[in-house]
């Protein structure tokens, strides 16, 4: 197929590279360097996809960020991705892409029904019609809006590409690589500033390279392409295209999107294809421009209606054609440059111009270039239905509320320009309070909030000379504050055309009898009717208008919509715009990925992932893992085709008969140091540490100041002022932040020092009656009897050649020891255990086995321990001294926790001894009465007693304490189980701790 | 994301800092006698106030150091920051 709307020559593309590449399935040829968009229009592809609420037809509006129609769902790479803006998308070898919001097809869409009902899709008309009857929304409402809404498809596929995050520093962030960008950019990189300069768009230049101006004898593009060139060679100066500032957050940190392969037909090989850039920057230069606004008339919807400012783009930059025969509706002199670029280029455009009789250069150029200009005329409304095929245009009267006789003119486009629109996103982000400008009849930014300052365009300043001067000032100035340095720079001389007036007109008024749609915001279609209903319904904040009618909600965020809406309120509610105010903008200024925003930190990544130095062993003896914060810890080690059920109790049981060795690397190990170590303990604990010896461990309980437990774990002191600190897996990080917010900010008296040392210590447990013969195997010089080293006895040692700590702590119940050595030597200690206990049947032990025994053992863990409990309800209030404070103490007094019917740890057998009891179930007294049924208490850990041979479980009870021999029913709804139960004691093997001290 | 300046470290993004609260809080002395509204009002009771606020930050992925932050609640600006033990005038 030929590109029957490119032109011969001309334009900034590839016209070597001949791309191909699918729309709809049907094949199209275009350049490299082309847009979608660009490609789709020089193949005269107008309709590409279907409004939101009334299915109608859509063209292409824009040619870059502003795109509210031209939004396609894209495949690459066997990849797809929706929203992708065809305006945006740059072409590539292959590329596909489909409409969306479209069924079965975009040239036939059954939704566009919606258009001939469109009197009954009213502003609101979801909030009204769908209330009723309230059982119709899940069945009826709901399913229909879902199928009906949306943009596009989301893959359900897993994302393969990379998406990278970076984080930077810089003197002077520059948004956008207009005059302005390229002026400030220049002139603050020759004083020596760090500079980033971002451009959203592949090419650099922004208006540059559109308008018909001459800069240093050169003309616009080529000094654009000089700057950039030199600033690119320049070590200061990371210079970066299609990039987008698209967020100003506090203390100048911006956020930035770099497409770095969307472009290519294939990520390259260890490229992202995206990346996320943080920087923090000093100053902050806003260069992002202005944003055409369109004029407001009947059927201003249709495709082939755009704004001049992009069929101007398309010529000059695409060398693309938008029509043949076009028609420019203007208020302002921009029309009039797009209207000259056509007839230069051999079309005849008709200009019809809002206002009475302006006077400019351009004006006077366009007259003698023969172009035929009709003022004082409007475009009434737009015909055709898939593409503009004539115009009703008519005389405005001078106070803009008259038309005058109507006639059809024919025409293939109709390229429509009110004003511009300062693009204030990021300033309004930043936190700068924005200000009505009346003589552009837009926001411009106010007061800087943070370092940012925003110049030309942006900040309402529309010509050449004047951006270039203050941007380069801008520029010289604030890098002189940051570099000190003062290089002057020779201000180009500037040739452009000097521009009259604007019209203030956006709305054509509707001609008698008619009932043309005339659009404000096109993607959500969203109509001047609607506003009027909105407002007549007694609608009043801006804020709440654009909620009721959806005004600039789409994914657009209004950019071409929000002020011609302004204008209406404010024209109907007889206010000034600045009145109305307008709405919060809010990043980011353009759609982002998912991806983007993850980066990274995806699947095992999400989280860093750590490992004990014992963890190949574990892999290779067929251990299976699993989470325990951040840890991955074995969970079982399978023998044959057990499951974790019989693997489990199979360790339980060998520890509770022979010896099992577990790895408790993953305990939090906290150093103390310092003459007032046990000072700090016997503070920080609810029992006493002062008079512990040395070589002796202490089990602790840690309460925070509200009094709830903070965390249990056992101490030993090490030497004189040298303690050891074992937390739970758990809390080991907010234990040691709990220790240096004590020493650092409430007792800064305290001379001691604390540092984690979990990672510097390899763990195991040796536990059950075969231990003491392993132990003496394992340090045959050491006097590990029990009274060589009784319970909670701590001894230092080598382990054939290797330093060593035992400690004689227990968790399974069991007489055991656990061993610590530096991490390095962590394997070679597994290894010697397991080599030397084969003759006492060692057997390594899981997670799943560690809980069995502690939960058949009544020793409180995470479960019990979960930010709800106090000493009391675990039965640790033995361990409260009354004799001295500490953390916590105060609050123990509190009312509920001194109730005398408070909740208590029991132990719950099912009285058939053999149903397993969910955790997490309820303990009810009857289980038939109707619901709510009173909870009485929760079951916090199962298990499969070893020792008995029957499920048993913890459960927190009320008045747990008199509650032992009570018959009671476990419910859980969510496994639709309700058993029979007994409450027993929690310690439900060797209740009088004999094995431990044996 | 904000700036802090740890007085120990110099400037920091907010990422490697975790925040500990009201700073003015003062933890009743140990072993002493006080009402149970003066406890009410060390564990529970906080003004949340809108403008300037002295609060504690840990420099948690740095020094570790507990530092005082100066910082408007409303318009996140910092005005100053301080060591746990520097007297703050």
């Amino acid at each position: 197929m030929t590109q029957k709307f490119r032109l011969e020559n001309g334009g900034l593309i590839n016209r070597d590279k001949k791309l191909s590449f699918k729309f709809n399935g049907k094949t199209y040829y275009g350049y490299e360097g082309d847009t979608l968009a660009s490609a789709l229009i020089a193949n005269g592809v107008h309709l590409v996809g279907r409004s939101f609420k009334y299915h109608r037809p859509r063209g292409f509006f824009g040619a870059g960020v502003d795109e509210p129609y031209a939004i396609v769902q894209l495949y690459r790479n066997n990849e797809t991705e929706p929203n992708i803006k065809a305006t945006e998308q740059e072409l590539f070898e292959g590329l596909e892409a489909k409409s969306v919001n479209c069924w079965p097809s975009v040239n036939f869409d059954i939704g566009a029904i919606n258009n001939f009902l469109k009197i009954f899709l009213p502003a609101g008309f979801y909030y009204k019609t769908f209330m009723w009857p309230k059982s119709f929304w899940y069945r009826v409402y709901e399913p229909f809006i879902r199928k009906a809404a949306g943009l596009g498809v989301a893959s359900t596929k897993h994302d393969k590409e990379r998406y990278e995050h970076k984080y930077e520093y810089c003197d002077l962030l520059i948004a956008g690589s207009g005059p302005s960008g390229l002026a400030s950019a220049y002139a603050a990189a020759k004083n020596g500033a760090r500079v980033i300069l971002a451009e959203d768009k592949p090419r650099f230049g922004g208006s540059l390279l559109t308008s018909d101006v001459n800069i240093g004898n050169q003309s616009g593009e080529d000094w654009a392409n000089g700057i950039i060139s030199e600033l690119k060679e320049m070590p200061n100066v990371v210079v970066k295209n299609r990039s987008q500032v698209f967020g100003y957050y506090d203390h100048n940190m911006l956020v930035m999107s770099e497409k770095v392969s969307d472009h290519l037909p294939k990520t390259k090989k260890h490229h992202p294809k995206q990346r996320l850039w943080y920087i923090r920057a000093k100053e902050v230069l806003i260069s992002s421009g202005s944003i055409e606004r369109p004029l407001v008339f009947g059927n201003n919807d249709t495709p082939g209606v755009m704004l001049s400012s992009a069929a101007k783009e398309y010529l000059k930059v695409y060398g693309v054609l938008v029509g043949k025969n076009p028609l420019v509706f203007t208020n302002n002199d921009s029309g009039y440059e797009t209207a000259i670029e056509f007839k230069k280029n051999g079309i005849n455009p008709i200009i019809l111009d809002s206002r009475v009789n302006p006077q400019s250069e351009i004006i006077d150029e366009a007259i003698n270039l023969g172009i035929k200009i009709k003022f004082s005329y409007v475009v009434v409304a737009a015909h055709g239905y898939k593409k503009v095929s004539s115009a009703d245009i008519a005389k405005i009267s001078n106070d803009k509320k008259q038309l005058g006789t109507i006639e059809n003119i024919k025409c293939d486009c109709i390229c429509v320009s009110g004003f511009w629109t300062p693009t204030i996103h990021l300033a309004s982000q930043s936190g700068n309070k924005t200000k009505f400008k009346e003589e552009i009849d837009a926001f411009v930014p106010g007061t800087s909030k943070q370092n940012e300052t925003t110049l030309g365009a942006a900040n309402g300043i529309f010509t050449l000379e004047e951006t270039l001067k203050s941007s380069f000032t801008a520029g010289q100035d604030l890098s002189k504050k940051i570099t000190n340095k003062d290089n002057k720079i020779s201000f180009p001389n500037v040739v452009e055309k000097i521009s009259s007036q604007h019209d203030k007109f956006w709305c054509v008024p509707l001609p008698k009898g008619k009932n043309y749609k005339r659009f404000l915001d096109f993607q959500n279609d969203v109509a001047v009717s609607d506003i009027e209903i909105a407002l007549k319904e007694g609608y009043r904040s801006i804020e709440h208008v654009k909620r009721y009618t959806t005004l600039g909600m789409a994914t657009d965020q209004g950019k071409t919509s929000n002020l011609n809406g302004l204008q209406l309120v404010s024209d109907i509610e007889n206010k000034v715009v600045p009145a109305v105010g307008h709405t919060t903008f809010r990043p980011p200024y353009t759609p982002i990925s998912i991806g983007t925003i993850v980066g990274r930190e995806v699947g095992k990544h999400s989280k860093p992932t750590r490992k004990s130095p014992m963890h190949s062993w574990h892999e290779k003896n067929n251990a299976v893992f699993v989470d325990a914060g951040v840890w991955l810890r074995p969970r079982y080690y399978k023998q044959g085709n057990e499951n974790l059920f019989e693997a489990s109790k199979r360790e339980a049981k060998n520890v509770r008969t022979n010896v099992g060795v577990c790895d408790v690397t993953t305990l939090g190990k906290i150093d103390i140091k310092g003459p007032d170590a046990a000072e700090l303990l016997n503070r920080v604990y609810t029992n006493a540490w002062l008079k512990l010896p040395v070589g002796k461990a202490r089990y602790g309980v840690m309460l925070r100041e509200d009094g709830i437990i903070m965390d249990d774990g056992t101490t030993t002191r090490i030497s004189e002022n040298h303690y050891h600190m074992t937390t739970t897996t758990a809390q080991a990080a907010n234990v040691l932040s709990h220790l240096e917010y004590y020493l650092q900010l409430v007792w800064p008296e305290l001379n001691v020092n604390v540092v984690s040392t979990t990672e510097q210590w390899a763990g195991a447990a040796i536990a059950g009656p075969k231990s003491r013969k392993l132990l003496e195997k394992l340090f045959p010089n050491n006097d590990v009897s029990n009274e060589g080293l009784p319970f909670m006895g701590y001894t230092e040692s080598e382990l054939f050649g290797v330093k060593a700590r035992i400690f004689r702590i227990s968790f399974s119940g069991e007489l055991a020891y656990e061993v610590n050595v530096e991490s390095d030597n962590g394997q070679f200690m597994w290894e010697k255990i397991i080599e030397l206990g084969q003759e006492f049947q060692v057997q390594p032990y899981g997670t799943e086995a560690l809980s069995t025994l502690r939960i058949e053992m009544g020793h409180v863990a995470g479960s019990e321990l979960d930010g709800r409990t106090i000493s009391y309800d675990t039965s640790l209030e033995g361990l409260i001294s009354k004799k001295k404070d500490f953390i916590g103490k105060r609050s123990l007094n509190r009312e509920a926790f001194t109730s005398s019917d408070r909740q208590k740890i029991v132990g719950v057998v099912p009285l058939d001894k053999k149903t397993s009891i969910p955790e997490g179930s309820h303990l009810v007294k009857d289980a038939q009465a109707p619901l709510p049924n009173k909870k009485l208490g929760h079951i916090s850990a199962s298990c499969w007693s070893v020792e008995h041979d029957n499920p048993f479980s913890l459960a927190i009870l009320k008045d747990g304490k008199n509650m032992i021999g009570e018959k009671l029913f476990v419910m859980s709804p969510l496994k639709n189980k309700v058993i029979p139960v007994e409450i027993v004691s929690s310690h439900y093997v060797d209740p009088k701790g004999e094995r431990v001290r044996s | 994301m904000l700036h802090i300046k740890c007085p120990y470290c110099g400037m920091r993004s907010q990422n490697e800092f975790s925040y500990g609260g009201d700073a003015s809080v003062k933890r009743p002395e140990l072993n002493k006698e006080i009402s149970d509204e003066e406890w009410d009002n060390f564990v529970y009771n906080r003004k949340s106030l809108r403008g300037k606020h002295l609060e504690l930050w840990q420099h948690l992925s740095g020094c570790r150091q507990w530092i005082k932050v100066e910082r408007d609640t409303a318009t996140h600006e910092i005005f100053n920051t301080y060591k746990a033990d520097e007297e703050i005038s």
